[in-house]
């Protein structure tokens, strides 16, 4: 580890300039904290832009289209200008629904999104929070989410929305089972929720490779959980557009529905991130133990470039589905997870604990 | 024949017949249900074609084709009544489900009441529409107000009974029940396929009623071709079923060729029969790519519509256009294939094998599709009959329906192929109906493509076409079923009646039957394998 740069010396650096300039502590907590917020608001945005293009690619490819290619070099631009456009859309007042909660519910949805979005370890120090119940705070601030889409589809006044809600919360809330579950299983193996020494414990191997199969069942059941979690395809069927239009967020117009739409995609990120966290290191290099020449060169790739480059990877992956899979039904989608998933994930738990007392994971 | 000539006429005295193409019995409207009933039951004609209104400026009157699905024969059915205030006919809709929606039809046109219809609503035009516009005495400027104000919604149909003392009663029945939750799907909604809009009651998720809403692209097809000579008449065909626009172009010539009696060039019919399978075929492409598109699997319609483009292009270079095509004409067909015809054709089907089995990976045998289509929307084959669902939707039930064995035309019965059917009757059937049938397309196709007889493209017609005094039948096989024509002629240039009979009406209809207990998205699932097309239905 001695070789990859930590950006805490930075962070620390930082604050120590506020303080030398004879700031008090709490304003040298708020402009950080400022700054941080900025940072972390850019960089959504950013990578927000990025997945709509990405995803615009991949599913063109699959479709044997070229995807986005008119707006600035390759399209890149393209995502910029519909965010544009977005952003100068008119606001349509609808009569006879609960404005309060209709303008509350898309900004609860991407609250819930940049709160999770702030747990994540980019890299060595960097990271936003880092507190020992790391892993629960995630879990339980994406959990918030949910309660934007039902109160979007209640507050809408509209039979289809309202159906897209229904669905939405009884996909969200079983599907949260199993993510919940799968993490336990990871969080028991690593024996920390600190998200920063679940990283560090991955130093001479990914937990998918010392966790063996337990690890490996639950990355599979991460995996469909989180592409369930993320109301995407084969999993979609809270904004089913053949079915209803689309869904929660069909009332929905200009930034309203730009939360919605940005939060969905970071969302994505998010599922991608702590899969790469929980089972692929997170931002620590590939390492394999005995050949260090091989490790050390791994070591000069930042940190970041590693903990993006594996959410890509694994986001890729979800997308893969959706471009592939037609959508399931209500009563298949819950009968998988609470027949299949819940139970195989149960089990897996108990193996997992089971090897952990034993040993029997691979030592390094 | 002439045995159930005699049957008929023994059993009942008071009829009258009057040989046509298809036989025609006139009979009295006080036996109407009973002669119905027996020719379902002891002759066997158990399939109801359709029900033509006629107004004969004197009468008014209802022409009832039936067929039989073993014997393959055609028989039709004549009531009138002089009584233009309050005509009123016995409704047959006990005896046949789809019947319910032929009389509703004719009573939009023609002011005909059906008793004891359970649903006595106009079909296609608006609720408050004055007259009935298929009357030769409909006055045309009478509805030409265009409303302001929303439109009425028909939450109450009516049944009408005839009363002890013989006068006709009207008793209001609400749609839905009073606490039924309506969702409304359509008519602008992305998986009707055009403007078609379906009254959904759910209980949570679950459907318990549906009510087909239709006439939205209602454009008054058979009145129009009223006024038209018949060669004019021939363009209306292709904006029906736009998908099957060759078929259905094919389908009115013959009609008006039989009764004409213009004899077709060989190579022309030839031609027809190409391009009828290489429209069949891009159709079914087409139903692929939407309906996996409906169930979430987008990618699918990229891969078909590839298929569909190369046949496009191969009809644009014939007939320079891509939907509408205008190819077909009275006496053969409008311009000779084009010099690369055979070439493209070949090249189409030399990749077709590979295609198909694409789409079989890719989306038959997925675990999630065959969750969701496998024994999902059954229909039996006497389902089927009773609301007359034709077309691989039909034949999937296990009913061989299929015009081109039945009553072969043109060059069918020259050319080897295998009718597809199936038993099982539910959306994978059918969806795997269509993939089978388009191998057999390509079979036809293949036999006949390198043998277009030479000669000419078309006969001698005169510039202005009568007909004699008459009236015909014809059927075809378009994509999705059964394509029925029926002309009257009074021996002038233009024809008095001109019916069309389309299949996707009856695909409409019969959805509410065999969707009720599932899900909303179920509805999405069975509605699309049966592959309608909304102005097929509304003409």
């Amino acid at each position: 580890m001695e070789t990859t740069f930590d950006f805490s010396t930075i962070t620390q650096w930082f604050n120590n300039l506020l303080l030398g300039w004879g700031l008090q502590p709490w304003l040298v907590t708020t402009i950080e904290c400022v700054l941080v917020g900025v940072g972390l608001l850019l960089l959504y945005a950013l990578l927000a832009l990025f997945y709509i293009y990405f995803e615009r690619k991949v599913c063109a490819a699959f479709q044997c289209r070229l995807g986005p290619n008119r707006v600035g070099p390759l399209g890149l631009l393209q995502s910029f200008a519909d965010m544009f456009k977005i952003l100068i859309k008119e606001l349509i007042h609808l009569k006879n629904i609960d404005r309060f909660l209709f303008a509350l519910a898309p900004y609860l949805v991407i609250i819930a999104s940049m709160m999770a979005f702030s747990v994540l370890p980019w890299g060595p120090g960097l990271q936003i929070v880092d507190f020992n119940i790391g892993i629960f705070f995630l879990i339980a601030v994406s959990s918030i989410g949910v309660l934007g889409i039902l109160l979007a589809g209640w507050s809408s006044n509209n039979k289809f929305t309202l159906i897209g809600a229904m669905r939405s919360g009884a996909q969200m809330i079983s599907y949260e089972l199993s993510i919940g579950l799968s993490v336990i299983t990871m969080v028991a193996f690593a024996g920390t929720m600190n998200v920063e020494e679940i990283v560090l414990a991955q130093d001479n191997l990914w937990f998918i490779f010392s966790g063996h199969v337990p690890a490996i069942i639950a990355f599979i059941i991460y995996i469909i959980a989180g592409t369930a979690e993320t109301n995407r395809g084969p999993f979609d069927l809270p904004e089913a557009e053949s079915e209803l239009t689309a869904g929660y967020h069909t009332e929905y117009s200009g930034i309203h529905f730009g939360f919605f739409y940005l939060a969905e995609y970071l969302n994505l990120f998010i599922v991608a991130g702590v899969a790469s966290l929980l089972f692929f290191g997170g931002w620590m290099p590939l390492h394999i133990p005995g050949f260090d020449g091989f490790n050390h060169i791994m070591n000069y790739i930042p940190g970041v470039v590693w903990f993006i480059g594996k959410a890509v990877v694994i986001s890729f992956v979800i997308i893969w589905f959706k471009w592939t899979f037609p959508r399931l039904r209500i009563d298949q989608l819950l009968t998988l997870e609470w027949k299949y998933l819940l139970p195989i994930n149960l089990f897996n738990l108990a193996l997992m604990v089971m090897i952990v007392v034993c040993g029997w994971y691979v030592h390094w | 024949m002439a045995t159930i000539k005699e049957d008929i006429a023994a059993r009942f005295p008071k009829a009258t017949f009057d040989e046509a193409d298809v036989l025609l019995i006139n009979i009295p409207d006080d036996q109407l249900h009973e002669l119905a009933r027996s020719l379902r039951d002891d002759f066997g004609y158990d399939f109801l074609i359709t029900i033509v209104g006629v107004d004969r400026k004197d009468s008014l009157g209802a022409i009832y084709f039936l067929s039989s699905t073993t014997q393959h024969t055609e028989i039709s059915f004549q009531v009138t009544t002089t009584d233009r205030e309050h005509p009123a006919f016995e409704s047959i809709a006990d005896l046949w489900s789809i019947a319910t929606i032929y009389e509703r039809e004719i009573f939009d046109f023609y002011g005909i009441i059906f008793l004891n219809n359970p649903d006595m609503r106009r079909l296609f035009l608006n609720i408050d529409w004055k007259g009935y516009p298929l009357r030769k005495d409909y006055d045309m400027e009478s509805n030409n107000i265009l409303s302001t104000e929303s439109e009425r919604q028909s939450d109450f149909t009516n049944v009408y009974t005839r009363g002890a003392d013989g006068k006709i009663e009207v008793a209001e029945k609400a749609v839905f029940k009073p606490n039924d939750f309506v969702v409304n799907i359509g008519p602008q909604h992305p998986a009707t396929h055009g403007v078609l809009r379906f009254r959904t009651a759910v209980d949570g998720e679950m459907i318990t009623k549906i009510d087909v809403y239709m006439g939205y692209i209602h454009r008054g097809i058979e009145k129009l071709c009223e006024s038209l000579g018949y060669p004019q008449t021939l363009h209306y065909t292709d904006r029906m079923d736009y998908f099957s626009a060759h078929n259905y172009h094919h389908g009115l010539c013959l009609c008006i060729e039989r009764a004409a009696g213009i004899e077709v060039p060989r190579r022309a019919q030839v031609i027809r029969v190409i391009m009828d399978e290489l429209s069949r075929i891009a159709s079914h492409c087409l139903f692929f790519g939407t309906y996996c598109m409906d169930l979430g699997a987008t990618t699918m319609l990229f891969y078909t519509l590839r298929v569909r483009e190369q046949i496009l292009d191969i009809m644009t270079k014939t007939c320079g256009a891509r939907m509408t095509f205008n190819y077909d004409c009275i006496g053969g067909v409008m311009a000779d294939v084009d010099p690369d015809f055979v070439k493209d054709v070949k090249a189409l089907l030399a990749t077709l094998p590979a295609n198909l089995k694409e789409y079989n990976k890719l989306f038959v045998g997925n675990v999630i599709a065959e969750g969701r289509l496998e024994n999902m929307g059954n229909m039996s084959r006497e389902h089927a009959i009773q609301w007359g669902v034709t077309g691989p939707s039909g034949r999937a039930s296990g009913w061989s329906c299929d015009v081109r064995k039945t009553h072969p035309y043109a060059v069918y019965n020259e050319v080897q192929f295998d009718e597809i059917v199936m038993q099982e009757g539910d959306s994978m059937a059918r969806f795997k109906a269509r993939i089978l049938e388009i191998e057999q397309s390509a079979r036809i196709i293949e036999q006949l493509i390198d043998n277009i007889p030479e000669g000419e493209v078309l006969a001698k017609v005169p510039k202005v076409l009568k007909l004699p005094v008459g009236h015909w039948f014809q059927l075809v096989e378009g994509c999705r079923g059964l394509f029925g024509v029926y002309i009257e002629s009074d021996g002038g240039t233009s024809p008095v009646r001109m019916k069309f009979v389309t299949p996707s009406l009856n695909l409409a209809a019969v959805v509410d039957s065999i969707t009720t207990g599932n899900k909303i998205a179920d509805l999405i699932t069975i509605a699309g394998s049966l592959d309608y097309i909304v102005p097929d239905m509304d003409r």
